[in-house]
């Protein structure tokens, strides 16, 4: 049986919803898409277009909620099933979009280029913990304006994960499906296994801008899986409340959900979110507060009583080190996601309010998702009796089980056997191995994992194909050539 | 007398009270003290107890937010009794703030705002999603001593140097100071893009814009 935490009541949950629908209704959203209005305003919401604001009536978000598919799956580079949407699985992806990476040896934050994502790919790639990719830093070594496709080439050149991922503006969601769909062999081949999911933000309070609705509605007619990534930020751009920030959430979610549906009924889309207290100190967005988790598990809850796919930013850290706090904040979070059954959480291998990758805190991360997973195993009964049939044999003395043929067989069935990163050592062979700390360790393993990383063996023609497509966005973009990578030669 | 009512300005912002700094300031007219008086001695001093206590970590944003709001209140039953008598309150000088083109997000950008008018600042806020010529045109109009610009995301915060770099094309600056801020701002981006001032949150912005006009 897979424990569960559930925080709210059904009747909670009830009351959330029904609260989240009068929002719709009043204040309404803010729909700053004037196709995504004329939707709204066509499916009978009442729009006024001065103010851009759109009273959607609550039987337009229930019509949308009966179109969503209730699962979905995302399959890797060789077609194999990698991600499953819906219902109580739990996936890890690393986190998406920092800025920086911690420089492991100096400590500092440095801004991220191309190498330092590559470097994150080929650690997360070899860890099985991470059942998908993420376009995890953005590398200023290219122009912005193709910030965010670049990552994704980046991603298809070095992995065959399935990947989570997302555009920064409206132009570049069409090309980064383009991207996927290359490395698929085709459109129709995507559209049958897609292999990506897109993150795409409404702007608390209860805005979805030009760009969020713009990439909602490409994404919805290309039947490529959307992820709605709402933020509450429960006491600045959300009520204080944590409960309040949960039906804000669920508000923004039904709005996105109506749009997506609208624009192509049936379309797969994701209840998702990556939303924070505020914090009253410094002004900050706390990723590892215990409340920030609250908000998430309890939004996940209201998403599953309608049956959707879910999707949560946790296992993250505020700590700009990998310290105690950046160890209990990532390990207690990602527990909470764990144990809220929600499908998709991402935020491992991050620090400072998601704004720092690290590859080391990735293979830290890695085993307190190992440790989720085993929890979500729960109690096992494996034999006939639970105890009795252990004891024959046994003379009372310590050892005996250890004899017996069942543990063998059975051990590693009810223990995770963490990487070398947990220490269970003794202090003499703790001393003798140098001594090394949580962080130390965590060096010592990714440099293995990069020692033993082989880019994966793709299509050729997919390849030069795909760098032409990008070589082509990045001359538009003002450069000439892309930065030269390693172990990849365009044909 | 005027020394009891002083003190209950003060406590009026620091308990973050809108109606009751409202009343107070009214209530120092009928007793025909000095608006700028009122102002100095009594609503200032609340502002500044907060500012403090919020640097010891003892008060938080909220209440930093409201007594930002009381103050407002305060001077909009004060200054039109200072311009009867033929005087203003000396501010401490004019600042713009925006956050630049292409981010939405403002709620630390409106927090500066805030502490800045509480401090005697006369802030223009034009809000989110504001190009460089936007910016500097308004600056100009109203004759600004300091930009304030911010920014918090990462795609978006080149556009504070587009607009220094803008200003330093027109030799605008010295003349103009520029602070910003932001999440993913730090102190070597802003060494980078040359910009004359930075701080961490709303409370050390106040102290940067007042050393950036010399009233420090």
């Amino acid at each position: 049986m897979q424990p569960k935490l559930s925080l709210l009541t059904d009747d909670l949950i009830e009351r959330i919803l029904d609260e989240a629908y009068q929002l719709l209704l009043k204040p309404g959203i803010k729909v700053q898409n004037e196709e995504a209005r004329k939707l709204l305003a066509d499916a009978g919401a009442q729009v006024d277009e001065e103010t851009m604001v759109v009273h959607i009536p609550a039987q337009i978000a229930k019509a949308a909620l009966q179109t969503v598919p209730k699962k979905f799956q995302l399959f890797d580079y060789d077609g194999n099933l990698a991600v499953e949407y819906g219902g109580d699985t739990v996936q890890f992806d690393p986190g998406s979009s920092g800025i920086s990476v911690l420089d492991p040896d100096t400590l500092e934050q440095k801004t991220a280029e191309s190498a330092d994502l590559i470097r994150l790919l080929k650690v997360a790639e070899q860890l099985p913990q991470y059942d998908a990719q993420s376009t995890a830093v953005v590398c200023h070594d290219v122009p912005k304006e193709i910030h965010d496709l670049y990552r994704l080439y980046l991603v298809l050149l070095y992995s065959k994960k399935a990947i989570v991922t997302g555009a920064f503006s409206n132009k570049n969601i069409q090309h980064m499906i383009d991207m996927v769909a290359i490395m698929s062999g085709g459109a129709d081949k995507l559209r049958s296994k897609p292999r990506a999911v897109f993150d795409v933000c409404p702007s608390p309070p209860l805005i979805w801008s030009n760009f969020g609705a713009g990439n909602l509605m490409a994404l919805a007619r290309a039947g490529m899986p959307a992820e709605i990534v709402s933020m509450p930020l429960a006491g600045a751009a959300a009520p204080v409340t944590l409960i309040g920030a949960v039906t804000q959430h669920a508000a923004e979610c039904l709005a996105g959900i109506t749009i997506h549906q609208l624009a192509k009924a049936g379309s797969p889309i994701v209840w998702g979110g990556a939303p924070a207290i505020f914090d009253m100190r410094k002004g900050g967005t706390p990723m590892g507060a215990v409340e920030t988790a609250m908000i998430d598990s309890s939004y996940a809850q209201v998403g599953k009583s309608l049956g959707m796919p879910t999707h949560a930013y946790m296992g993250a850290t505020d700590s700009k080190r990998l310290d105690m706090q950046a160890g209990l904040e990532s390990g207690i979070t990602a527990m909470i996601g764990a144990l809220s059954g929600i499908n998709m959480i991402s935020g491992s291998g991050m620090l400072d309010f998601l704004l720092c990758h690290s590859a080391e805190k990735l293979v830290i991360d890695a085993e307190g998702v190992a440790m989720a997973q085993r929890m979500l195993q729960g109690m096992k009964i494996h034999t006939e009796t639970l105890a009795t049939g252990f004891y024959e044999g046994v003379n009372f003395k310590g050892g005996d089980f250890l004899k017996q043929r069942i543990t063998m067989q059975l051990f590693q069935k009810e223990q995770n056997m963490p990487s070398a990163i947990i220490d269970r050592n003794s202090m003499r062979g703790w001393k003798e191995g140098g001594s090394l700390d949580t962080f130390d360790r965590a060096k010592v393993r990714v440099n293995k994992l990069l020692a033993s990383y082989r880019r994966p063996e793709l299509d050729p023609a997919q390849e030069s194909q795909l760098h032409a497509f990008v070589l082509d966005l990045a001359k538009q973009a003002g450069i000439e050539s892309l930065p030269i990578l390693e172990d990849f030669q365009p044909a | 007398m005027s020394e009891e009512l002083f003190k209950e300005m003060a406590q009026s912002i620091i308990d973050g009270d809108s109606d009751i700094s409202t009343e107070l300031a009214k209530k120092s007219i009928e007793l025909n003290i000095h608006p700028l008086e009122a102002i100095t001695k009594g609503f200032v001093v609340g502002v500044t107890y907060i500012g403090d206590q919020f640097g010891l970590g003892e008060a938080f944003l909220p209440e930093l937010v409201m007594a930002g709001e009381a103050m407002k209140s305060a001077i909009a039953v004060l200054e039109p009794e200072l311009l009867k008598l033929g005087e203003a309150r000396e501010m401490m000088g004019k600042v713009v703030l925006a956050t630049v083109e292409g981010d939405i997000h403002e709620i630390g950008k409106t927090l500066v705002g805030t502490m800045l008018s509480a401090s005697g600042f006369e802030v223009v806020d034009l809000g989110v999603d504001q190009s460089a010529d936007k910016i500097i045109g308004k600056a100009l109009e109203i004759n600004a001593d300091i930009i304030g610009m911010s920014a918090l995301l990462t795609t978006t915060m080149v556009r504070q140097r587009e607009v220094i770099e803008e200003l330093d094309k027109e030799g605008l600056r010295p003349r103009i100071k520029v602070m910003v801020g932001g999440a993913p701002i730090t102190q070597d981006w802003v060494k980078k893009i040359k910009a004359d001032g930075y701080s961490e949150d709303a409370i050390g912005a106040v102290k940067i814009a007042k050393e950036l006009v010399g009233k420090e």
